[in-house]
């Protein structure tokens, strides 16, 4: 399994406002393999979504500047890589599936059309054969009666066919790597179990590897290898799926899992609140640790540098400067 | 479901939403959103009321509140018939029921400072009458949502999610109600916020002996805070029982689809739990399946169930549930 399809290392995209400089993504690193699903977990603002837009390169300029670092991508460096090189990739090689599908698809055009597009331009194959084609991956993705599906427009359907469609558009070409931003969050629960039952067959169908972005603690448990944690711009821990639930060790990890209610604790078990708010990045103080203010572990030494990330176990990896003590703590 | 003891009842309760079209905006159907509901809320419990989106939920918490007009139906607070209260009789009333809103971005008025936002309810019911009593005031609901009461001149821009929701609560107390609506009061923040929001909600109805009525599409929430769950589905209750008895023993095919839909956050947990997947998308409230309405998603469906609707019974103890097949 160290077959390793992309890895980004030190990634920094940063936003110029008018409030100053935001390290949206400050020196974020990781990889995945082929036909690993990897969960990006974190709050809004910590730069997962960011991330997932610098490896596509589709970073709004200005304000977004992604100032350094590397993505490997298949050998290549996809940010040394032309505009027309790395149009060739999106859509092809890489693709994404947003969170709000209404906001993402074009309501003026049959989707047919819209899933054919890709189908055209980097298949080659002529309009009615990405029609066709179009046809089948309806049916793939489970929507049914997709002849005369294929010939609706967005609004024809509901908010979990159209990230269906969503879904279908984004494996049109057979990607070798599909990043989910947030793909169920529009959706009812039951909705949200199929796409995710959906979108990991893909995995065991295609061997396409996954990197899903979310907050939702439950799917990450039961879809994902392995879990990275983002806080403020950066991993703060990262390892398998089974390991950060049973033995997490960075402060913030076990605050998230400790503070979401599970539908299996009775209600007698106390929730524990992680205290304060997600970080400010443009106030956030860049020297230090970036959870200090919200951690109960906080000493001398977390306010002298930034952690890096450090081994643990195997694969298990941790950015904080009291992980030993913590453990020895925790037991 | 007797009526001691309990603070608001709910019996037949009915709303549809009427549709137009053409150039003469003829009435051509109605959305059935709520169609047949009863319950009642004990004071001084919480009651949850879950369902996926479009099931009603929220209506029949607004008719509850008299922000719609219940079509039919009739809901008692303090055992007295307020479905058809007018004028001042009505405003007396609002001051004993409030509501929080989800979204705590559009639920500000952004030109309001926020100390006035939390002091509008006092002014409104003239709950006070001098202005140092009014400042007074303020600050010590800003205080019982743990904000800052020297931040009251800022606006609601300058908040975050979690503080705004604050807010939104502070704003909720201002009369002293007895019964607050919390309409799907986390679902707009982040993660790490949520479980400040709900300790803060648990933690005001004890000290000042609220009753909730807490609706929310995320069941682990809802199990959590709530003493009893209601489950709607398409504008009918399908089952209504204690919360850990929902979540031990669910009736209801529907429930056990959503109980097994969320997925537990212990993967070595989740692999044990048997899986339940539903297929297609719930039915539009505009033509509602015949019979039972969820026999369309249900895998166990048998003819009666498409024939005829069945009734909401009691099928053990306080365990109500609206199947035919669990008779």
């Amino acid at each position: 399994m160290s077959d390793k399809l992309l890895e980004v290392r030190n990634l920094r995209t940063y936003f110029y406002v008018k409030r100053g400089e935001l390290r949206a993504v400050d020196g974020l690193s990781y990889s995945i393999d082929k036909g690993q699903f990897v969960a990006l977990v974190g709050e809004s603002a910590c730069g997962k979504s960011v991330s997932a837009l610098s490896i596509m390169r589709l970073i709004p300029y200005p304000p977004g500047v992604i100032v350094g670092g590397e993505i490997i991508f298949d050998g290549k460096d996809l940010l040394r890589l032309s505009e027309e090189e790395m149009r060739s990739i999106r859509g092809n090689r890489i693709a994404i599936v947003f969170q709000e599908p209404m906001t993402s698809l074009n309501p003026v055009l049959i989707v047919g059309r819209q899933i054919a597009e890709a189908l055209e331009i980097h298949r080659g194959l002529s309009r009615q054969a990405a029609m066709n084609e179009a046809v089948n991956l309806l049916k793939l993705v489970g929507i049914p009666d997709a002849e005369r599906r294929v010939g609706h427009y967005p609004y024809q359907f509901s908010g979990g066919m159209q990230q269906r469609i969503m879904i279908a558009m984004a494996i049109s070409c057979n990607p070798a790597l599909l990043i989910a931003d947030e793909p169920t969050t529009s959706v009812d629960v039951t909705v949200q179990a199929q796409l995710m039952d959906l979108i990991n067959s893909l995995r065991t169908q295609f061997s396409t590897s996954i990197i899903l972005i979310t907050h939702n603690l439950g799917v990450v448990a039961r879809y994902a290898d392995h879990v990275n944690v983002m806080y403020a711009g950066r991993l703060v821990e990262s390892g398998p799926t089974d390991v950060i639930y049973e033995k997490p060790a960075h402060p913030y990890t076990m605050g998230l899992i400790a503070s979401v209610p599970r539908l299996d604790m009775h209600r007698k078990q106390s929730l524990r609140v992680i205290p304060g708010l997600p970080p400010d990045l443009a106030r956030l103080p860049r020297d230090i640790c970036a959870f200090t203010s919200r951690c109960r572990f906080t000493l001398g030494e977390c306010m002298k540098a930034r952690p890096l990330l450090e081994q643990v176990s195997e694969n298990h990896f941790v950015a904080c400067f009291r992980h030993r003590d913590i453990s020895v703590m925790r037991g | 479901m007797k009526g001691n003891g309990s603070l608001i009842q709910v019996k037949e309760l009915v709303k549809y939403f009427p549709v137009h079209a053409g150039i003469m905006r003829r009435k051509i159907a109605d959305i059935k959103a709520v169609d047949g509901v009863s319950f009642d809320i004990r004071q001084g419990e919480t009651l949850g009321l879950v369902g996926e989106s479009g099931c009603g939920k929220t209506t029949v918490g607004r008719c509850v509140l008299r922000l719609y007009d219940a079509t039919n139906g009739h809901v008692f607070f303090e055992q007295k018939e307020i479905t058809q209260l007018k004028g001042e009789q009505l405003r007396c009333l609002r001051r004993d029921m409030q509501l929080i809103f989800q979204d705590p971005y559009s639920s500000l008025n952004p030109r309001m400072a926020v100390g006035d936002i939390v002091g509008e309810p006092l002014l409104v019911h003239r709950l006070v009458s001098r202005s140092d009593e009014y400042r007074q005031k303020v600050a010590e609901l800003m205080r019982m949502v743990e904000l800052d009461p020297t931040m009251s001149d800022r606006y609601p821009h300058e908040f975050s999610g979690g503080q705004r929701q604050r807010i939104g609560v502070a704003r909720a107390l201002a009369t002293r109600p007895k019964f607050i609506v919390c309409d799907e009061p986390v679902s707009a923040v982040d993660v790490s916020i949520q479980a400040q929001i709900i300790k803060l909600l648990m933690r005001l109805k004890k000290s000042l002996n609220l009753t909730y009525l807490f609706i929310a599409h995320d069941l682990s929430i809802v199990r959590y805070i709530s003493n009893r769950i209601a489950v709607m589905y398409l504008g009918k209750v399908a089952e209504l029982t204690d919360s850990d008895e929902l979540y031990d023993n669910p009736l209801h095919p529907y429930t056990r689809a959503l109980l097994s839909a969320i997925p537990v956050p212990d993967p070595k947990i989740d692999r044990q739990r048997k899986r339940i997947l539903l297929s297609g998308d719930v039915p539009s409230p505009l033509f509602p399946p015949s019979g039972c309405r969820f026999h369309t998603r249900c895998w166990m469906a048998k003819d009666t169930c498409r024939e005829s609707e069945p009734k909401l019974t009691e099928s053990g103890s306080n365990h109500w549930v609206a199947c035919h097949l669990t008779m």
